[in-house]
């Protein structure tokens, strides 16, 4: 895997939502969504995301998109900081971006059939003429599954998985470098969701896609992705292979996480790690390292330092305070 | 858009709301065929005749024929009401949308000149208003169509303000769309339904605008035949010549209940939540 070339570099990413109040509307603190959050996605891999709801593991998403403006740190593509590049420019590279919603209710244009759903990200970027896109947009279809016939009709005529090929179809028309799935396909039950799972497996290597897979879908993330990345309250917590990590978890959050996947092995007894009390308050984290007041591990270090995002092991990325001294006889 | 037809007409008060519309608006058209005479022609020889089968509703003063003159005064209503709503709802479309989509600074100042139109009553905006262009038609069309916008602008502000919420318009943007085409291809559409539900509602609001400002002299001028003109001409006699007064009211009321009627239903058709 090391071999690939590195697609996308994000590089101490933060995004703070301010929290305004009073009279005045005066600004009163933030709400630390992404808090300095790194890592490079290499070409044709899929890269999770996961951690539980409110880590800020969509506005990462949203932030790399520029569909929020980043309050500091830097995405490299090919080369230049997409950071650097003035809203116009950017509206142009979209296409290269492709981001795919996890409600496919409220993602499509109840007003739109779906061939204008298809033809319109074709004629925004000029990419044809608009007879060629209605072709394009009839072999698009059929790649996802539906059939031509289908370009007639309205959304509300499709079921909830369809909806979201029909969204895959709109987001893969115009060949991105990159697609972001922001919980793709948590909205599916579940019979459905291996559908879809395949199918994006299925055009990865068609089109050589680089996924970036937002969920909190702990088995859906080792069926799916070369590496994953564990957020905590807007920070990268650990980062490894997939098997690497779901094998030898380092972060004592990911062992909880993985803990709690249920286990259909009857021999196999696992611990089962519960976490006491809630995630805090993204406004007004902990200080030192954001987990520590809910770690089973944790010492005085953890209240007055935010533990370094370093390599443990080769590939092996953790943000823990008892892989510092490579002593790793603490635990 | 055959579903739509078909709920309609499943909708009986609704469809009586459409059936009253489209009479006043076939009197409208074909009033100089409808009309057994020309509104201003006077019959000297009967003046404030009672209703007859040669004067269907009575004559005025002046001996013109009040059937005549209500034929031709509905063709007023109507231009008054559709130019009126036209310009009102034109207008708070693009601030509504405007102000919806970008919020911001440029919400703000929108939505504070609106306040400031909201805090007179409608009669007296459109009074003041008339007051500085000078009383004629088309000035009252105008003044109308002042007092129409801030409600138009409040209605498609806050429907924009529900729309943007959902992930299709993020979806857009993350596709590249621009702005204008996402206010346009993706707003607009979805905003439809309330606006065209105001848009007869207005209407209705319209012509009893203009029946009131006519009626108080500052509308539509003499001879021209407006309902509130004729109303306003017919004070005087009411003692001794009610069908002067009774039937342009009853045209007033039975046009503007049908516009109601009308809107009401599409409200309840157009409405997603109580479509089912």
């Amino acid at each position: 895997m090391s071999h690939r070339a590195v697609v996308l570099e994000v590089k101490n990413l933060k995004k703070h939502f301010p929290i305004k109040g009073g009279v005045f509307k005066t600004t009163q603190g933030h709400v630390k969504a992404v808090n300095g959050i790194s890592f490079s996605i290499k070409e044709n891999e899929t890269f999770s995301i996961v951690g539980e709801s409110g880590c800020g593991k969509s506005t990462a998403g949203r932030t790399i998109l520029r569909l929020l403006e980043p309050t500091e740190g830097e995405v490299w593509f090919n080369g230049e900081n997409l950071y650097d590049i003035n809203k116009k420019e950017f509206r142009k590279r979209r296409k290269d971006f492709q981001l795919i919603f996890q409600d496919p209710y409220s993602s499509l244009n109840p007003r739109m059939n779906v061939k204008e759903l298809l033809i319109e990200p074709l004629l925004t970027h000029q990419m044809c003429p608009k007879k060629e896109a209605v072709q394009r947009a009839g072999e698009m279809i059929e790649k996802v599954g539906l059939s031509k016939k289908q370009l007639e009709k309205y959304p509300h005529e499709f079921s909830g998985g369809q909806r979201q090929r029909i969204s895959i179809a709109r987001a893969l028309i115009v060949h991105p470098k990159l697609v972001i799935l922001d919980e793709a396909v948590s909205a599916l039950d579940v019979s459905v969701q291996s559908q879809i799972l395949n199918l994006l497996i299925d055009l990865q290597e068609e089109f050589n896609l680089t996924y970036i897979f937002i969920s909190h879908d702990l088995n859906v993330v080792k069926h799916l992705s070369d590496r994953v990345g564990v957020m905590y309250l807007g920070q990268m917590m650990e980062l490894a292979e997939t098997d690497e990590l779901y094998d030898y978890p380092l972060h004592p959050y990911t062992r909880a996480l993985l803990s709690a996947i249920p286990s259909l092995s009857t021999t196999e007894k696992k611990e089962r790690i519960i976490l006491k009390g809630d995630v805090p308050d993204p406004s007004n984290p902990p200080s030192g390292c954001p987990f520590r007041l809910r770690c089973p591990h944790a010492h005085e270090r953890c209240v007055k330092e935010n533990p370094i995002f370093q390599e443990a092991k080769e590939g092996h990325w953790v943000a823990c305070h008892l892989y510092d001294e490579q002593d790793e006889t603490i635990i | 858009m055959t579903e739509f037809i078909q709920k309609l007409r499943e909708d009986k008060v609704g469809l009586i709301g459409l059936i009253g519309v489209l009479i006043v608006i076939v009197l409208a058209l074909l009033a100089p065929l409808i009309a057994p005479y020309a509104p201003d022609e006077m019959h000297t020889e009967q003046v404030m005749h009672s209703p007859s089968s040669e004067f269907l509703f009575g004559t005025d003063e002046f001996g013109r024929d009040i059937f005549s003159r209500i034929v031709y005064g509905a063709q007023v209503s109507l231009q008054v009401g559709l130019i009126a709503v036209g310009i009102g709802a034109t207008f708070g479309l693009i601030f509504g949308l405007l102000a919806g989509f970008y919020q911001g600074k440029l919400d703000s100042i929108i939505m504070r000149i609106m306040d400031i139109f909201f805090a007179f009553p409608d009669i007296l905006l459109a009074l003041t208003i008339i007051a500085v262009l000078g009383p004629s038609l088309t000035n009252t069309m105008v003044a109308i169509g002042i007092v129409f916008t801030p409600v138009f602008t409040r209605l498609i502000r806050s429907a924009v303000l529900t729309v943007k919420e959902n992930e299709y318009i993020l979806n857009a943007k993350a596709v590249g769309v621009s702005n204008i085409k996402i206010i346009l291809k993706h707003i607009t559409p979805n905003v439809m339904a309330p606006f065209i539900v105001q848009i007869t509602l207005a209407l209705s609001g319209a012509i009893l605008t203009e029946a009131a400002l006519s009626f108080l002299g500052l509308g539509v001028q003499p001879p021209n035949p407006s309902w509130g003109v004729m109303l306003n001409e017919s004070r005087a006699y009411m003692e001794f010549a009610p069908w002067m007064t009774i039937f342009p009211v009853a045209a007033i009321i039975i046009t503007i209940f049908c516009f109601n009627l009308l809107g009401d239903s599409l409200r309840d058709l157009l409405d997603p939540k109580l479509r089912q």
